[in-house]
């Protein structure tokens, strides 16, 4: 199994031997800020070219492919174009917060994003209550929403902005539950651990029919926390043009867009991680054969291929299934899902207490 | 005094703090003083991470900055209508009344700081337990007594609720 602190070890040292202490960290913490950066665009461009041929598919077309092989380069000429568009400014809106909320949403986005273990030794924000931080960060991208809504000046964006607040509040709740049923199986909060202690099996089987509960549970609501799939009203371009950004151009609107994207990722690896064993691979216990064998393959891999796996799950349920209204998705929130989850912390708790898990 | 990196970073978070503050109050706008106010609560949890104590700023962040400024931001866009929200002009006698205040608050913070002897501290380095904060949260001994607190809360949202009910016409 790679282990990636070998490399942060390396550079560490190599870092302490040319410069005094406090420059080495100070320099490490702007490395690793670049390399968080650089990974989520790197991300978000995989994830909007994914979106783009697996709704082709779902839509009986090839998606793009005119620009090299496959299309594959049409993101770069999307990037390209965001990146040149003029920012339009509003008149008659509050030009502060205005320019401000994409900046507020992306802030959340990245935040969450660094709690991601993305291999053994990669793991950026790391803290003993990790899953707490992380619903923390990713609560942080509504406020951004409601005051892009607000300080456009426009009824649809504010109508657009007061739906995703509502909307992305109560699925938090749902979110946090699900979460937390693994919390009562694995009794750390800390990412690196919960990982650590899938090695003789994903928490998926540890947990057996609790944790199957709370995963379906974790992909709806998780669904509806980035305003995705059948539950994305925010931005329902039939009744709201496009929801909270429709007054932003260029690479305000680019930034709302890719953080939604990443979001998805962030949810999807998040699942991942949680119930599908993060960077471990597949382990039998008993079977020490195939179980070295699994180990041949990269941690990263893994974690890619499973993150990769529930953004595909996520997709084809928003390119199949009609879109709510806004009393069905509260309805569906907090007198479905809530008392399921609720009931389902009780489940996994009476489970634990009485060892009935692997 | 030598300035080390932990100096610089908490000079850094206090100063955004200090700045944010002060727009919150100055600011004429009431969706601007509920953003700034934001900024001063991330710097509070900031400054919790840089003292290594990561629980109390995930609480900072997720029920002060996702949850009291989202309510803050929810009610104003509710009740206040776009265009109006700028804020009436202080009178003179209200201003010197606010300014006294102020200064008399400064006055006794500083005293109470400054005469103060502060025991040495004893606290380790290093992150708290979880398991350490919950069984502080959920006991029943000496110096554990959240629930209790909490149960009251409960009682604060069946009045918060009774109001309502109360205040509807319907």
């Amino acid at each position: 199994m790679f282990d990636f602190s070998v490399v942060t070890n390396w550079v560490h040292d190599w870092l302490m031997s040319l410069m005094p202490a406090g420059l080495a960290v100070f320099v490490e913490c702007v490395l690793i800020g670049l390399g968080v950066l650089v990974l989520y665009a790197v991300i978000a461009m995989m994830m909007i070219f994914m979106e783009r041929k697996v709704c082709g598919a779902f839509q009986c077309r090839l998606g793009p492919n005119r620009v090299g092989p496959w299309g594959v380069f049409q993101l770069f000429a999307d990037v390209i174009k965001m990146l040149i568009k003029e920012i339009i400014a509003i008149r008659h809106s509050d030009r502060f917060l205005y320019n401000l909320a994409p900046y507020v949403v992306i802030l959340g986005s990245i935040l969450a994003f660094a709690c991601i273990p993305f291999n053994k030794g990669v793991e950026v924000l790391d803290f003993n209550v990790g899953i707490f931080f992380f619903m923390a960060a990713s609560s942080i991208g509504i406020v951004g929403i409601l005051l892009a809504g607000w300080s456009s000046n426009n009824k649809y964006s504010l109508i657009g902005a007061m739906r995703s607040g509502a909307q992305m509040i109560s699925y938090e709740l749902s979110v946090g539950l699900s979460i937390l049923t693994i919390v009562v199986l694995t009794d750390t909060m800390q990412f690196s651990e919960i990982v650590e202690r899938q090695a003789d099996g994903w928490f998926i089987f540890k947990g057996h029919i609790p944790a199957l509960i709370a995963f379906v549970v974790y992909l709806i609501a998780g669904n509806a926390e980035v305003n995705r799939g059948p539950f994305d009203l925010p931005e329902a371009e039939s009744e709201l043009t496009a929801g909270y950004h429709t007054e932003y151009s260029g690479m305000h609107f680019g930034l709302f867009y890719v953080a939604e994207f990443v979001n998805l990722f962030i949810v999807a690896s998040i699942a991942a991680t949680v119930f599908l064993g993060g960077w471990m691979p597949l382990h039998v216990p008993g079977w020490d054969g195939f179980n070295q064998a699994m180990d041949y393959i990269p941690g990263f891999i893994w974690f890619f291929a499973k993150a990769f796996f529930v953004v595909w799950l996520l997709m084809w349920i928003k390119w199949t299934f009609p879109r709510l209204r806004i009393d069905q998705i509260l309805h569906l929130e907090w007198k479905i899902l809530v008392p399921i989850g609720l009931a389902n912390l009780l489940l996994m708790t009476v489970c634990v207490v009485f060892g009935w898990h692997f | 005094m030598e300035l080390t990196l932990d100096l610089i970073v908490f000079l850094v978070l206090a100063a955004f703090i200090v700045v944010s503050a002060v727009l919150a109050v100055t600011t004429k706008r009431i969706l601007r003083a509920a953003t700034y106010l934001l900024f001063v609560l991330f710097g509070t949890a900031g400054i919790y991470f840089q003292l290594n104590y990561s629980f109390l700023g995930a609480v900072q962040l997720l029920i002060y900055a996702g949850g009291i400024t989202v309510l803050y931001v929810f009610s104003i866009l509710l009740t206040s209508s776009q265009g109006d929200d700028h804020a009436e002009k202080l009178k003179n006698s209200k201003m010197w009344a606010g300014l006294l205040t102020a200064g008399a608050g400064l006055v006794i913070c500083l005293f109470l700081t400054l005469k103060n002897r502060f025991v040495p501290s004893h606290f380790e380095h290093g992150e708290l337990e979880v398991s350490t904060i919950g069984h502080a949260l959920m006991g029943t001994e000496k110096y554990q007594y959240l629930l209790p607190f909490e149960a009251i809360s409960l009682l604060l949202l069946a009045c918060i609720v009774g109001g309502i009910l109360i205040a509807r016409k319907r």
